[in-house]
């Protein structure tokens, strides 16, 4: 067998092993992408513009909440800020990566590659075994991609075809994905469950207080993001050994 | 709302997501030494989420009955440490049974 065909072979069984892991990232995107589908489409905003959202920025809250701030006609600088406060997480999961990923992956596999870091992505990449190759990492992202945009699809068109009840339910998948990622850490981890704890309180008060409440849901989230992050931050630093 | 507002707010979003994920993965290769903003960034992703998460839930759903027992759910379900599917899964699950319940008695 010549090396070169070695080597290929070697790489689709990276790949596939990729696809493999990547399964239940496949499922759990169905119901909440298929949920932005709809709220997209109950915002106002046609099939194709959901779809284009998801295939240009494949991010639950990100886009979500650019969205809603399209919906109300909001200004490209609160887009901008709100989008990249929420997404600022990614800078860290990346940076994480960085150190995972094999030190000989090339720079361009690195940029197309990097599009595709999600929470669910970050989590099963960096629990895998050993150092991140481009074939594997590949293998874990482009299936995830295809859920993910083929449910927008599904949810936006679907949106007119279903009955209004189940589009009410289907309202709440998205919020219930957000719980699932933050109350199993809170539980196990003071510092966090503070953050959180102050986070939301800070966003309720901003709801349900006169004047504060015309404050957009945009900086709302900046502002409850940043406070709750640095008191935390000064409160309780995280070790430098981690 | 016209074509070019919305095409320019799709790709400032695109951009701003993509950045982050990019940066550090192609030209950041050091540690990050400040601790204040390790533990800053640590703490960002569950700040955004729970900002995100609380109040807008409740107003998720049709009822606000009927979100308060999904959120109910969710929480129990994520406490009990479920798979992200299930949870969301589980929280839809709940607002349509509690629905279509409430609407045979009342």
């Amino acid at each position: 067998m010549s090396a070169s065909k070695h080597k290929s072979q070697h790489t689709l069984k990276l790949f596939f092993k990729g696809m493999r892991d990547t399964l239940p990232i496949c499922l759990g995107y169905i119901p909440i992408s298929f949920a932005f589908g709809m709220m997209a489409k109950d915002m106002g905003f046609n099939v194709w513009t959901a779809v284009l959202i998801s295939l240009t920025n494949f991010t639950s809250a990100g886009q979500l909440a650019g969205t809603a701030i399209m919906a109300a006609s909001g200004g490209y600088l609160e887009i901008a800020v709100t989008t990249f406060v929420i997404n600022i997480r990614y800078m860290l999961m990346s940076l994480s990566l960085s150190q995972k990923i094999e030190e000989k992956m090339p720079a361009l596999h690195r940029a197309v590659l990097s599009f595709g870091i999600t929470d669910e992505i970050f989590a099963v990449a960096s629990q895998s075994d050993g150092k991140v190759s481009s074939p594997y990492f590949a293998g874990l992202i482009i299936p995830a991609y295809l859920s993910w945009c083929l449910s927008t699809l599904f949810g936006a068109t679907a949106a007119s075809l279903l009955p209004q009840s189940l589009c009410s339910a289907f309202g709440i998948a998205i919020y219930g994905m957000f719980l699932a990622i933050i109350i199993p850490p809170a539980k196990k981890v003071t510092p966090i469950l503070m953050t959180v704890i102050i986070s939301a309180a800070m966003s309720c008060i901003f709801r349900y207080t006169p004047v504060l409440n015309m404050l957009s849901f945009g900086w709302v989230v900046i502002i409850c993001a940043v406070v709750a992050s640095a008191l935390a931050a000064l409160r309780f630093p995280v070790s430098n050994e981690e | 709302m016209n074509i070019a507002y919305i095409i320019t707010c799709i790709a400032v979003m695109a951009l701003v997501t993509y950045i982050p994920r990019a940066l550090p993965l192609v030209v950041f290769r050091k540690k990050i030494e400040n601790n204040f903003i390790r533990s800053f960034l640590a703490y960002v992703p569950y700040a955004v989420l729970a900002a995100m998460t609380l109040p807008d839930v409740f107003y998720s759903t049709d009822y606000v009955f009927s979100a308060v027992l999904g959120f109910i759910a969710a929480l129990v379900l994520a406490y009990f440490e479920k798979s992200l599917l299930t949870v969301a899964v589980g929280a839809v699950v709940t607002v349509f049974v509690s629905e279509y319940i409430a609407k045979i008695i009342m």
